[in-house]
């Protein structure tokens, strides 16, 4: 099935999503469509998905124009979607999963699940997918997850399969299995759009790469493109893609956890007795998938956890069961993951959020009465030393972009003195440039002497900053290895081998015995 | 980040619970105390039948005392059990809270019938009269897993159930049927969910909101219009026939379960009905996956082509109807005319029932019996002249509903979406 997109324009409002885009993709052909957060790329695939109406522009299907009102109309176009964020419904079963909206039924609109298993069991042996029809779908893991919203789509007779950032929540292996199922349907006649921002699988997989930089096809690019002149293409100006840090000079281990044990509501052990020492002056990486406890890792060390035991002192003194106030004040600095959530008042202003762990302090603090000369000027001070891209300072942190709200972050945490800092995604959905800034910025804070946890489920970032690189799995240290380990290491580690256990097998492995 | 794309992380290291030993532990000491060590020296007598019924089952006498010991023996015996196990890091099995509870209730009964001046109660009676009793109730939470279930909360089943019964006695007395009555109500439970349905989904308002509004709109208009209108000329507005009971020949004999199930009037028998359809059309039909998909994940829906709020519309639609069948129950069955509030509060119980049970159709059912049952025995435990004072009997119901909500039979998940409004794009 060939499908063209032409001239498609995409307004919010006065916002313009994706302006006059032009794409066709071939039958049996990968396209990629490779952009930063924000380029448009998920707009342009909802418009053509139907879960938005363009502005303008058209969408043919073998030349012939057609216009979606919904997802049913451009599935029963073939076409097929898998959300970046799965659209699953996890209480259901992969076989209630599959026929939702497209049920076979038996008298009186009762369900014939029967005929569904069926299908997806043919589907499952047909590309090695190995799916149980009547699992529970919030008990599979997200590699599984995802084949079930590939088979939600080839049931449905899915031509042209929309792959939204699919690689962003799998270990490399998974990535690996994925890029091998895409071939798969490639070889079987299937299209597939892969949406990505990650150079090296685009151009693993790809056939042909269209880039797109704020709402605009900048340029298409051949796969063997050097990777240099991808990003390029994508940023809008050269980038250094390599950090050039100088090593490490450990100094004295001043921040140690013992023991760390977190439990979820459900009494479940997210964190599960985890040891580790951080030294001044050094970046320690927490690498893992999603979901492995990273995230409850750094709020018990904020104090934001209940239910921790065991111990997490810094320089000396101990940190569980202290109050977020006090950690803050022995000179912890923390980025949350989700700078828009937790990490800034949406609705407050720039001036403030820059001052939200000082505001009872001089000079922001004059007894009652808050001091606004000294917030505006400290806020003009940041928003310069940081770059950050604001109307003014007195605009709503919410209206900035996820770079620059991000900036804002990070001069708010490094406005004081710290001993320890921790930053978790720290670069999630922020555009290159600036990932470079806040990448330079982390390791200035490491050669001042502090201690630096990074958590990211990125590699590329892991390996760019980590002097020594922690991997959880399931809440469960899998062993810390050197920051100059190979991506094999760390993707059998995070996938629950033990760190040595992995070094063997990665050894064994480019020793050619598999 | 959906909870659908959320990594499940350490399956297996759940740690151990002690809530349960120490309930049970607690519990089953209380029953030594009272039940074995407090028991009355005399015979209780559970009646089965009555003298001239078509068949006369011997009655069931036992000895307070014997029975108080042997339970309370029993159910220490499976605290203990519980403790054992939960010590050795096992789980406790789901039979053990199963048989210390029916082992509760038969003790309590036997304690609380043998303490009465008259230690003589019929069993069945307080069966079926709990199953009457239920009704309302039964209805009323069905309208709940109607409307949770496809993700839109209903707090106004208390104001369905009493349009309902507005509705039914109103229609009943000018029509002088009450098939018209039952029919009236059915569409007095459409209109309270239609402004529950047009304010929730069309224009987004917060749906407690909206439902507690309702019934406090429903219990000031049927209350108004009671003194304005139908207190005025009762004969005319307010003298609704009653629905007859039909007995079933020979299955109505069938001791105990012949009143029960074979003895009702349309409404009791349309609530068997309506328990199971919804149940089988919820789990095993088209529209039943589709409703739990739109309560439970409505983005996902939307991507697959099913119209969410529709869905949601016509699923508290079909609730109205359902619990303002539910309140045709208050002045076609259970007696013959409208009171100001004469609900009061079973609306509130219905929801609790539906939490109860888990958001399930079968699981509301006996929920509301349980209800039922709470609310009959402290009837006929003051007919019976009990030392317990009437007032703690009737606080039983409640006391039961707070016990069953705050999760004594474990967490009860709701439907994920539930109350939360959705929005395209």
């Amino acid at each position: 099935m060939k499908l063209e997109l032409i001239g498609i324009t995409k307004r919010f409002g006065s916002l313009v999503a994706n302006d006059s885009i032009d794409l066709v993709v071939e039958p049996g052909q990968v396209h990629s469509l490779l952009g930063e957060n924000g380029a448009g790329k998920s707009t342009l695939m909802n418009v053509l998905y139907g879960l938005y109406d363009p502005t303008e522009g058209e969408i043919r299907v073998d030349d012939e124009p057609v216009t979606f009102k919904g997802p049913g109309d451009a599935m029963a176009a073939g076409i097929g979607m898998v959300h970046q964020h799965f659209m699953l419904v996890p209480v259901f079963t992969v076989a209630e999963n599959v026929a939702l909206g497209n049920e076979t039924t038996k008298a009186g609109g009762m369900l014939n699940l029967q005929e569904t298993r069926a299908r997806i069991r043919q589907i499952s042996d047909q590309y090695g997918f190995d799916v149980d029809p009547d699992a529970v779908v919030e008990d599979l893991p997200v590699g599984v997850q995802q084949r079930v919203e590939i088979i939600k789509a080839l049931v449905r007779d899915a031509e042209v399969l929309i792959l939204d950032e699919p690689t962003a929540v799998l270990t490399p292996k998974e990535t690996d299995e994925l890029l091998g199922i895409m071939a798969q349907l490639k070889a079987d006649g299937k299209s597939i759009v892969f949406i990505s921002h990650k150079l090296r699988e685009v151009k693993a997989v790809s056939d042909v790469i269209t880039v797109i930089r704020r709402g605009k096809v900048v340029g298409t690019a051949d796969p063997g493109a050097p990777t240099t002149e991808l990003a390029s293409l994508m940023v809008g100006r050269s980038v250094s893609l390599t950090l050039d840090k100088q090593p490490a000079t450990p100094g004295d281990v001043t921040f140690r956890v013992r023991d760390l044990t977190v439990q979820a509501a459900n009494g479940q052990r997210v964190v599960d007795g985890l040891s580790f020492d951080v030294a001044q002056g050094e970046i320690l990486a927490i690498a893992g998938v999603q979901g492995n406890g990273q995230t409850e890792l750094t709020e018990a060390i904020m104090g934001l956890q209940d239910h921790v035991s065991g111990s997490i002192t810094l320089g000396g003194e101990e940190l569980v069961g202290r109050s977020v106030k006090d950690i803050i004040r022995a000179g912890v600095g923390f980025v949350p993951e989700d700078r828009s959530v937790e990490g800034l008042v949406g609705t407050f202003s720039v001036a403030e959020n820059l001052i939200l762990n000082r505001y009872d302090d001089a000079p922001f603090a004059r007894g009652l009465s808050m001091s606004p000369s000294a917030i505006e000027k400290n806020a003009d001070e940041k928003i310069a030393e940081y770059d950050v891209r604001t109307q003014s300072a007195s605009a709503a942190a919410g209206t900035l972009s996820g770079g620059n709200q991000q900036k804002v972050v990070m001069a708010r945490e490094f406005s004081r003195p710290l001993k320890l800092f921790i930053a978790s995604q720290p670069t999630r959905g922020v555009d290159v440039g600036s990932i470079e800034f806040l990448h330079r910025r982390i390791v200035a804070e490491r050669d001042g002497g502090t201690p630096v946890i990074i958590v990211s489920t990125e590699l590329d970032e892991v390996l760019e900053l980590a002097d020594r690189i922690a991997v959880l799995y399931r809440g469960r240290l899998m062993g810390i290895v050197p920051g100059a380990v190979s991506r094999d290491v760390l993707g059998l580690m995070m996938a629950g081998m033990p760190a040595d256990e992995a070094l063997a097998q990665a050894h064994d492995v480019q020793g050619g015995n598999l | 980040m959906s909870t659908a794309t959320t990594a499940r992380v350490s399956d297996g290291t759940a740690v151990r619970s002690w809530k349960n030993p120490i309930i049970l532990s607690v519990v089953a000491l209380l029953a030594l105390l009272v039940f074995a060590l407090g028991a009355p020296g005399n015979d209780v007598t559970f009646r089965l039948s009555e003298e001239g019924d078509p068949v006369v089952l011997p009655s069931i006498v036992v000895s307070a005392p014997v029975i108080g010991w042997i339970a309370a023996l029993a159910m220490l015996a499976l605290a203990v059990l519980a403790i054992l196990r939960t010590r050795s890091g096992q789980k406790v099995p789901t039979w053990v809270p199963a048989v210390f509870a029916v082992l509760f209730l038969i003790a309590f009964l036997t304690w609380v019938v043998g303490s009465a001046r008259t230690p003589n109660v019929a069993l069945y009676g307080l069966l079926a009269g709990s199953v009457t009793l239920a009704v309302p109730l039964i209805f009323g939470s069905l309208s709940g897993v109607l409307c949770e279930r496809s993700g839109v909360v209903n707090i106004a089943i208390e104001g369905q159930l009493l349009f309902g019964a507005f509705a039914a006695a109103v229609a009943a007395s000018l029509s002088g049927s009450a098939l018209v009555g039952l029919v009236a109500a059915a569409v007095a439970g459409v209109l309270v969910s239609l402004v529950l349905a047009v304010f929730s989904i069309r224009y987004v308002v917060n749906q407690v909101i909206v439902g507690v509004v309702l019934n406090v709109l429903v219990s000031g208009l049927t209350g108004f219009l009671f003194s304005a209108v139908l207190s005025e000329d009762a004969e005319r507005w307010n003298s609704p026939p009653r629905l007859p009971v039909i007995e079933i020949p020979l299955l109505a004999d069938i001791p105990v379960i012949g009143p029960i199930l074979f003895q009702q009037t349309i409404v009791g028998y349309l609530m068997y009905v309506a328990v199971a359809v919804v149940y089988v059309a919820l789990y095993h039909s088209r529209w039943g996956l589709r409703t739990r998909a739109v309560g439970e994940h409505p983005k996902a829906a939307d991507t697959l082509g099913v119209n969410v709020n529709r869905m949601r519309f016509l699923n508290v639609l079909l609730a109205g109807v359902v619990a303002g069948i539910g309140g045709s129950f208050f002045t076609l069955v259970a007696v013959s005319g409208f009171g100001r509030d004469m609900t009061a509060g079973q609306g509130y119980i219905a929801l609790a029932a539906l939490i109860f049970g888990r958001w399930n159709p079968i699981g509301a059912f006996f929920a509301a019996l349980l209800f039922g049952f709470a609310t009959n025995l402290s009837n006929v435990l003051s007919l019976l002249g009990t030392p317990v004072p009437d007032q703690f009997l009737r606080m039983l119901p409640y006391v039961v509903t707070v016990f069953a909500v705050a999760g004594l039979v474990g967490r009860s998940r709701a439907p994920g979406a539930s109350g939360i409004p959705y929005i395209k794009g």
